[in-house]
């Protein structure tokens, strides 16, 4: 009977499978990076002596039940949300001390002094629905970025960022320390030019 | 004749690559079993609302996740299809959220427990009346860093 030798399978290429499935899985699983809106609520304190705040300094945003919006007392839609909070916010009406150099807005004696008194209020009803809300936040919240990009090109007009690139970057584990020093005092004076006055007042009970 | 005799002709012996496959899947294991899709399965529906002006949430360590909206199809017959919280694997009431952050923030090296962000992931057809809720025993708690995560998009996308 003659032997058969049994040939040999090369092994030789299953390292290279081995590598395609490796890269094949490096490349699909994305470790996925959550973003969202990031806000801080205020601590629950009895506050004895709430300070006094004029009425112009404030712009009041209600979302009712049926998701409609009221913003100044007028009904509005969402789209006009931003420009109405820049116009608010950018007013800059003071006068002497309350006056702001670096507003661009309308100096409207009956809207805000300056950004940093003005107060964003946002009132929604217990029914509004999450979306709508997270839409308006949004808006409010764009309306900031657009006044602080605005003033950070204009500091900083060889950074070649806005404000909003300049926060990410500092929020970028992989920048560099020397640089977040130096990017920390630039965003530090935005924030403080346009301060996130963002007040939320407890849902109203049906 | 000695024993110690040099070997003729320097060639190397070629290098066994026969175990490179094994030492590639070890890696190739690695990887699989390494990347987490998801810390926990999802009971409730959550397809999160759009925004653009978003912030990255890195640094998922110092994270701690609570999700709420109505129950998926499986857990609609038992839990009804009112909206509900998810804390870890199980529906909670909203008086549960407290001690959750608390077993939380324990649970955390100590140099983070300062640091810790509570990111909601709230669906987007929820009434805001429970994310004040979650709002409210948040600030109890004082765990008062907040996310609501969302995913990219224009605001117009919230808006039917």
């Amino acid at each position: 009977m003659a032997k058969r030798s049994v040939p040999v399978v090369n092994a030789g290429s299953m390292a290279d499978i081995a590598f395609l499935l490796l890269i094949f899985f490096l490349v699909t699983t994305t470790i996925e990076t959550d973003s969202g809106l990031n806000r801080k609520l205020p601590p629950i304190e009895e506050v004895i002596d709430p300070p006094i705040i004029k009425e112009r300094n404030i712009f009041t945003v209600v979302v009712n039940k049926n998701n409609q919006l009221l913003v100044e007392e007028e009904l509005k839609d969402i789209s006009d949300v931003r420009t109405l909070a820049i116009e608010f916010l950018d007013n800059g009406g003071g006068a002497g001390e309350d006056s702001c150099d670096y507003c661009q807005g309308k100096k409207n004696p009956s809207s805000s002094d300056n950004p940093e008194k003005a107060i964003i209020s946002l009132k929604n009803d217990r029914e509004t629905s999450y979306k709508v809300y997270i839409a308006v936040q949004n808006e409010l919240v764009a309306a900031y970025n657009e006044l602080r990009n605005r003033e950070y090109l204009r500091l900083n007009p060889m950074s070649g960022m806005n404000f909003v690139q300049a926060n990410n970057r500092y929020a970028d584990p992989r920048t560099s320390s020397d640089e977040k020093e130096k990017l920390k005092p630039q965003l530090n004076i935005v924030k403080s030019m346009y301060p996130q006055k963002l007040s939320e007042a407890e849902p109203n009970k049906n | 004749m000695s024993k110690f005799k040099k070997k003729k002709g320097g060639d190397l012996p070629a290098i066994s690559t026969a175990s490179l496959p094994d030492i590639v899947f070890m890696l190739l294991f690695f990887f699989m079993v390494a990347t987490v899709m998801r810390d926990s399965t999802l009971m409730v529906n959550n397809s999160l609302p759009a925004a653009d002006q978003v912030q990255k949430l890195d640094k998922k360590d110092r994270v701690m996740y609570i999700y709420a909206g109505k129950p998926s199809s499986r857990y609609m017959d038992k839990y009804g299809s009112e909206a509900r919280i998810q804390l870890n694997d199980k529906f909670a009431i909203v008086e549960e959220v407290g001690a959750f952050v608390l077993a939380e923030r324990a649970s955390k090296r100590q140099e983070l427990q300062n640091v810790l962000t509570t990111a909601l992931k709230v669906d987007g057809e929820t009434k805001m009346g429970l994310v004040s809720d979650i709002k409210q025993e948040l600030r109890k708690v004082n765990a008062l860093k907040i996310n609501y995560t969302t995913r990219i998009g224009e605001y117009t996308q919230n808006m039917d």
